[in-house]
């Protein structure tokens, strides 16, 4: 036991001394270099949807202009004001927190850390945002009506599915939006269609996406809308397997099942981040704002790639993009924007 | 060379040396990915030590795993393979949770239901697993697995529901404030201590960027009972003879299952405790809805395996452990290494404490061949 005592002592003299010989990070590092941060929630920066498609937006960034870029991944919920702290010691000029998980962290972290500028993607803090805070949002919603509507337009069994990764107002977003696409479409068609939701409860579970998405397709649903993140994954799988349509989210997910992949609600992350990233670099001030992004601002929409679904309803949900645009139609995003939406349409 | 060999033959020797070809093997495999080894180590050190709070804050990642770490080895005592410990530890702060966020007592009344609430529910948790080993023979492994996932599943429903769901966020409520175990919290938020922060850099580094909490002085506290405990009471050495030896153990008068069942239920109560520590003293003082498991539970059987199942060892490898997370974020910050090498230094470090029985094997064989010489 003395032993043991002894080795951790001599342990701890060794590491403080090594210690003492290190200088602090600088903080600020005066070598005109734009550094930016960026933490992104659990689905780490492989997430092939979200997290990816920011750092992407980053590194095109880094190309255009120099800017340095860095990134940490969190393994638990509670890492996240750990990572954000820890970037707000080091020279970052912006740090950004990707996911709406992160909020709090942010609001704690940017507290104590007043000369550091962050920003925050999916979430806003509303009017009562702090000076050194910048929420990002987007309009899914509107991304997510137009692949309703092509789902709509395209399905034969006049039944699609809709698999999400745990209920939250993004997600909603998505499956409101989603359903409201779907509702256009049979109005127009002049047919129900049925929309089946169902939530893995996850955002990594790729198995799970594949058994939910594998029985839909058995019940009879001809093509499945996912905003899951990694769940996702398993529900393209699905589709390729039982050779069905599936519809990506956030990026164009065409490559990972080239024939599978009837159109993707981009929901480009990676642009708004440049966007503001840029803002800030240009030496306009973003701190206190909260940005939105929609269709208008090229954000959100589907891809150009459209060889699985035919000319003309490609063409009518391009249609149907410029009036969103132009505020001819508005999109729900929740239950009860969704209810107004669909007595209106019923008369 | 006789040294050598007394040296070779302690278990703690081996531990270390399973530590140090860990490492090595995260350095070849730096080497291979195009990363400078040396620079990649320097860092490391850097992101754990270059600052007072660095290490403050390892503590405090620490001190959960600490627990949980003897909780396993102390199941594993009994012969018990405690990998419900997650699911023990996800009650014990669902609980806490709910507890701290009804109620509104005074702290000296509120602080201590919170960490009864953490520890009963964790305790009752493990209890079933060690009644259903004891009375009908369902091994823990199968049960502790299930019984995580149930837990997992509570704690998003709780999480979900009305009453402690945190609007447009993804945790539940916080804490009432009286429930915080948070060191100075109070003057550190008010007015006077932030102006008296402020003047002071040094502190204000130490107290108001992180949550210095009682944690690890609790830690120490029941890493010595439980040792204590083990190997100085009549129960500690009943539970050890069931896990030598059961069958011999129960020839000699002591009940296998009263004894299962005691084990597994202190085995919970301590993750149970590490969670309530975790909910009253690191903000945001909630409940996270999970979307995977946060692997506190497993942490812990990690932490418990590199310290050969002893409850004090286990500080020691759970600071490692924590130090080795915390400072792994310093490598991907500061040099764009990816997360899975340090995922792959703790599993190589893992995998050469599992070879443990090679250095004194070693030992053997120097101390055959020094009898050769003499001859």
């Amino acid at each position: 036991m003395k032993k043991l005592a002894n080795i951790f002592l001599a342990g701890i003299i060794i590491i403080s001394l090594s210690g003492c010989s290190w200088n602090d990070p600088e903080s600020v590092a005066n070598d005109g270099v734009f550094r930016i941060a960026m933490v992104p929630d659990m689905g780490g920066v492989n997430d092939q949807s979200f997290n990816q498609s920011a750092l992407e937006g980053l590194y095109e960034l880094r190309d255009e202009t120099g800017a340095q870029i860095s990134y940490v991944e969190s393994k638990q919920f509670s890492d996240f004001a750990l990572n954000l702290d820890k970037l707000a010691d080091g020279p970052s000029d912006l740090i950004i927190g990707v996911g709406n998980v992160l909020s709090d962290a942010i609001e704690e972290v940017s507290a104590r850390n007043l000369d550091k500028n962050f920003a925050i993607v999916d979430y806003s803090f509303g009017e009562d945002i702090a000076n050194n805070v910048t929420g990002i949002v987007f309009r899914a919603q509107e991304g997510a009506f137009l692949v309703g509507y092509i789902a709509g337009m395209t399905t034969k069994t006049n039944k699609v599915g809709f698999v999400g990764g745990i209920k939250n107002v993004i997600i909603d977003q998505f499956q409101y939006g989603f359903e409201a696409g779907v509702l256009y479409a049979s109005k127009e068609r002049k047919v129900p269609i049925k929309v089946i939701n169902q939530y893995a409860e996850s955002f990594a579970d790729a198995a799970k996406g594949k058994a939910i998405a594998s029985r839909m397709y058995s019940d009879g649903c001809d093509i499945v809308f996912h905003a899951a993140g990694g769940v996702g994954y398993g529900v393209i799988e699905a589709a390729k397997e039982s050779g069905k349509f599936v519809i990506g989210v956030d990026r164009d997910q065409s490559y990972l099942a080239p024939d599978n992949v009837l159109t993707s609600s981009v929901k480009n992350v990676g642009t708004a981040v440049k966007l503001v990233a840029k803002e800030l670099m240009n030496g306009n001030k973003i701190g206190g704002k909260n940005y939105e992004f929609g269709l208008s601002e090229h954000c959100v929409g589907i891809p150009e790639n459209h060889k699985n679904m035919p000319e003309f309803v490609y063409n009518k949900a391009l249609t149907l993009s410029k009036q969103v645009e132009t505020g001819q139609i508005t999109v729900p995003y929740d239950e009860e924007s969704f209810e107004n939406y669909k007595s209106s349409i019923d008369n | 060379m006789q040294k050598l060999i007394k040296i070779l033959k302690k278990p703690i020797t081996s531990t270390f040396l399973a530590i140090i070809c860990g490492i090595l093997v995260a350095g070849v495999i730096l080497i291979f990915s195009g990363y400078d080894p040396i620079t990649a180590f320097n860092t490391l050190l850097k992101g754990i030590f270059s600052r007072p709070k660095y290490i403050l804050k390892v503590i405090e990642k620490s001190t959960p795993i600490i627990l949980t770490g003897i909780s396993v080895a102390f199941a594993f005592k009994t012969g018990l393979f405690n990998i419900g410990a997650e699911g023990q530890y996800i009650i014990g702060s669902v609980v806490a949770m709910m507890v701290g966020v009804s109620l509104k007592l005074p702290a000296v009344y509120q602080v201590p239901i919170i960490f009864l609430a953490g520890i009963i529910s964790g305790a009752i948790y493990g209890g079933l697993i060690g009644i259903l080993k004891a009375k009908f023979g369902i091994h823990e492994v199968i049960t502790g697995i299930m019984l995580n996932w149930i837990a997992f599943y509570l704690c998003n429903f709780v999480v979900d529901s009305e009453l402690f769901h945190k609007p447009s966020t993804m945790r539940s409520l916080s804490i009432n404030d009286s429930g915080f175990t948070t060191l100075f919290y109070k003057w550190k938020t008010s007015k006077e201590g932030i102006e008296y922060l402020r003047q002071n850099r040094w502190l204000s580094e130490v107290l108001l960027k992180t949550d210095v909490n009682v944690g690890i002085l609790v830690a120490l506290l029941v890493s010595i009972i439980i040792w204590f405990l083990l190997y100085k009471t009549s129960l500690g050495y009943s539970i050890r003879a069931v896990g030598n030896n059961a069958k011999a153990a129960e020839f000699a008068g002591i009940g296998v299952k009263r004894n299962i069942m005691a084990a597994m239920t202190i085995s919970g109560a301590i993750c149970g405790l590490a969670a309530a520590l975790t909910i009253t003293g690191v903000s945001p003082h909630a409940v996270y809805k999970l979307s995977m498991f946060e692997n506190i539970g497993f942490n812990g059987l990690f932490v418990a395996l590199i310290a050969r199942t002893s409850p004090i060892g286990c500080i020691l490898s759970g600071l490692f452990f924590g130090a080795l997370n915390y400072g792994g974020n310093a490598l991907q910050m500061d040099l764009g290494i990816p997360s899975e090498i340090i995922s792959i230094t703790i599993g190589s470090v893992l995998f050469f404490v599992a070879l443990s029985g090679a250095a004194p094997m070693l030992a053997n064989k120097l101390a055959k061949r020094s009898k050769k010489n003499v001859k």
